[in-house]
């Protein structure tokens, strides 16, 4: 990235308290200052968020598609992770 | 808010068919695209020119009503123009965004609208005569826009979906303001009925140009449906639209300009006369009557723009500067 251009940053917004903050989108800002006023210009309008976190888009450590197999496969054949894969009689009642 | 039939873009490819045939089996999945997989070359391509045009046609098209941001008849018509631009701009970030997860970077794409080699929608190459005019922008040029956008909700390039989900919530009050400030000066003075006729007549016929050429002469429209990127054609959306459209002119008593205009009972549909594609290309390619104010407007905005991006850079290094100060003095 050249010196003078404005860097990239992801938005993440909390709808109301109780719920998680949400990726939105990005924006462009010189600043974490300028990156949350720009993010509530551009993804608050109406009413959407209580609360807006800004990350530099840079900073994102994400996985690799091509992994996805490798890392995500492997908890498909364990089956004993879920409740359904162990019979209860129905006379214990709800469990 | 608007996008248009995709102009000149290249979908060719170049990847083996084993890759063309696996990707072809998630989009036929209904499996979204998200931007670090493997995708066709044209898939990139033709995503990056096609949100790239969307964009530009939401930046360029704040100016046509921009102009009577100032103008407005009222306190209320007023705030509302305000807020309906300053949505677009907001549209025009959303989609850039969007467009910057395929790697092609916001300066890239700026810099190809303002040197005039992007394409945008060609409804904002016509100027804004009259006040009647934003409401018919709103009605008709909004309405268009929302019957194109729907079905781009489902498309599947995933950044792409998300973003126009945001635009289409937040467009629907576009077009019902438009068509209120078109129903009270159809319901007004003879002179402002006449004002909403006329502005009425001057854009149907560039919105029905919004859905772009007709799918015989469309030359992407077969690959674009096939990787899921539209999801109908631009005469089963333009179709749409006039079947929409019409009672509700009829509704306001105001007549659309076009004497083939009639019910088909047999279709089920609205027959309507020929567009002028002349017209529409000649517009494209820069001949409209505002195309070179456009690009100027938008050129004037970056260059006097300039000296605030460098003074925020400049700003932001210095904060930096005195921060990484405090915190040595703190050690």
């Amino acid at each position: 990235m050249s010196t003078n251009e404005i860097p990239l940053w992801e938005v993440f917004i909390r709808p109301r308290n109780g719920l998680s903050h949400k990726h939105c989108g990005s924006i462009h800002a010189a600043d974490e200052v300028m990156a949350l006023q720009a993010a509530r210009d551009v993804y608050t309008r109406r009413g959407e968020g209580q609360s807006i976190w800004v990350v530099r888009s840079a900073d994102i450590v994400a996985s690799d598609p091509q992994d996805k197999d490798e890392l995500f496969e492997p908890t498909a054949d364990k089956v004993y992770r879920h409740p359904t894969f162990y019979d209860i009689p129905d006379e214990v009642g709800h469990m | 808010m608007y996008s248009q039939g995709l102009i000149g873009a290249d979908d060719s490819t170049e990847e083996t068919p084993e890759f063309l045939e696996a990707f072809q089996k998630r989009i036929d999945s209904e499996d979204k695209i998200e931007p670090n997989d493997a995708m066709p070359e044209g898939y990139r391509r033709t995503l990056i020119r096609m949100i790239g045009q969307h964009a530009h046609s939401e930046i360029v098209g704040m100016l046509p009503e921009g102009n009577w941001i100032t103008r407005a008849p009222t306190l209320k018509r007023k705030a509302a123009l305000l807020a309906k631009v300053q949505d677009e701009g907001g549209h025009g970030l959303y989609l850039y965004s969007a467009a910057e997860t395929l790697g092609v970077s916001r300066a890239q794409m700026t810099e190809e609208l303002l040197e005039g080699k992007a394409k945008y929608s060609s409804i904002f190459n016509y100027p804004t005569l009259t006040w009647a005019d934003i409401g018919a922008i709103g009605w008709l040029v909004d309405g268009a826009a929302i019957m194109n956008q729907i079905p781009l909700c489902r498309t599947s390039f995933g950044p792409y979906a998300r973003a126009m989900i945001r635009v289409c919530k937040e467009e629907s009050f576009h077009q019902r303001q438009g068509y209120e400030i078109m129903m009270v000066l159809a319901r007004g003075s003879e002179k402002q009925k006449a004002m909403a006729q006329d502005a009425l007549d001057r854009w149907w016929w560039p919105s029905l140009m919004m859905f772009g050429p007709h799918d015989s002469d469309s030359q992407h429209g077969d690959q674009s449906m096939r990787w899921k990127i539209k999801r109908f054609t631009n005469d089963e959306l333009r179709q749409k639209f006039v079947d929409a459209t019409v009672p509700q002119a009829e509704f306001i008593g105001l007549k659309m300009p076009d004497p083939d205009l009639k019910w088909n009972e047999e279709r089920g549909h609205y027959d309507f006369g020929p567009i002028d594609w002349d017209e529409f290309w000649r517009v494209v390619k820069g001949k409209g009557q505002m195309n070179r104010e456009r690009i100027k407007a938008r050129r004037k905005a970056w260059d006097e723009g300039a000296w605030v991006r460098e003074a925020a850079l400049a700003h932001a290094a210095k904060r930096r500067a005195r921060q990484e100060a405090n915190r040595q003095a703190a050690e």
